[in-house]
């Protein structure tokens, strides 16, 4: 009779925890292939406006360009009047060209003449800013432009 | 017998290693969504030629400064501005013995307003000071307008939609198939020729 009263005391089995660190690491390798690091740090406010009638970035052919008011601890230095940034620094309107032209030098060889520029302007921008940039963006004779958007619509609000 | 088996790495610790690095990752990950409104630049010309269009066929659209809009002389709320850009659009004034007439316009034919889709021509005047929400949301209106007729004439002729069909393309849908490609990327011509994206942006005012 001990035979059977002994089996009957036992506790749950413990659960193997031996296949989580596969997991874990099925896991990481996902998150390992679609980060991208930030390749560039925001000196400028970024908050995009709205709209719906979108098309997809194709990110390998597009060059960046920031504009808006210097971000909350650059704006001591910098005052608030609205700045364009490309890379990783402020730019002028005036060096506007070197600094894209050395950008489009950094795609792909056979992309480099399907360049397409992608806007990245705060909503509260004046558009005068925009159009000193499309300005300069004609005289390089890059002529695709994209104004980057946040979904949603602005009628909403 | 000098030779001793090693002794075994515990492995215990990996699952935290690999969940350390995993939180790394997961924090730094930005999945990119960009998405937005393309748009060609007029290339620049040395001298400008004048070029002749009727007053009826030109929709003007004004921003000042306030972001308030006028439209053909009149203000405007931004809610109505794509129910008129396409009652403009899709007027097709001319009468149906003239060969520029339109055939697939559905709209009042009014002979005081565009002659046809191809004639018709939306210019978007904006103050320096204007703000770029402003600037975006009236750009959204009038590309909408586009897309709607766009979408009502691709439904017709081909049962589906042009934006829908527009997005699949872009997504690389049809790449194992460069017959199919090709052939929807014809019908999307064709629908673009019905409704030519015609969107001519003066220089900003200067103040």
């Amino acid at each position: 009779m001990a035979k059977f009263t002994k089996k009957k005391g036992g506790e749950l089995p413990a659960i193997s925890t031996a296949s989580l660190p596969d997991i874990v690491f099925m896991l990481l390798f996902f998150f390992m292939v679609v980060t991208v690091l930030r390749d560039s740090n925001l000196l400028v406010e970024n908050t995009l406006p709205k709209a719906d009638q979108v098309e997809k970035l194709r990110k390998d052919r597009s060059v960046f360009i920031f504009a808006g008011k210097p971000s909350d601890r650059y704006q001591k230095k910098y005052g608030t009047e609205a700045k364009i940034q490309i890379g990783d620094k402020y730019t002028d309107v005036s060096s506007l060209r070197s600094a894209l032209t050395e950008l489009r030098g950094k795609l792909r060889p056979e992309l480099q003449d399907k360049v397409m520029v992608a806007l990245k302007v705060d909503e509260n921008t004046n558009t005068g800013v925009v159009s000193d940039i499309k300005e300069e963006l004609r005289e390089l004779n890059m002529l695709k432009i994209i104004y980057i958007t946040t979904p949603g619509n602005q009628l909403d609000n | 017998m000098a030779r001793r088996s090693t002794p075994e790495v515990n492995a215990g610790s990996m699952a935290d290693i690999a969940f350390l690095l995993l939180i790394f990752f997961l924090v730094t990950t930005t999945i990119e969504k960009d998405k937005g409104i393309a748009r060609n630049l007029p290339p620049k010309v040395e001298q400008k030629e004048d070029i002749n269009i009727k007053k009826k066929n030109l929709f003007e659209v004004l921003v000042n400064k306030d972001d308030q809009l006028l439209v053909e002389e009149a203000p405007m709320k931004l809610k109505d501005l794509r129910q008129a850009a396409i009652d403009f659009l899709d007027n097709g004034g001319f009468p149906s013995s003239d060969p520029g007439y339109c055939s697939y316009c559905k709209g009042k034919r009014d002979p005081n307003s565009s002659d046809n889709p191809e004639k018709a021509i939306i210019s978007v005047k904006s103050d320096r000071l204007t703000s770029y929400k402003m600037y975006i949301a009236v750009q959204n209106e009038l590309v909408g307008a586009y897309n709607f007729l766009r979408n009502r004439e691709s439904q017709r002729l081909y049962g589906w939609k042009y934006t829908d069909m527009k997005k699949q393309l872009d997504e690389g849908a049809f790449k194992n198939t460069p017959v199919k490609e090709e052939k929807v990327k014809e019908k999307l011509k064709k629908i673009q020729e019905m409704f030519p994206l015609k969107l001519s942006e003066a220089e900003t005012k200067k103040n």
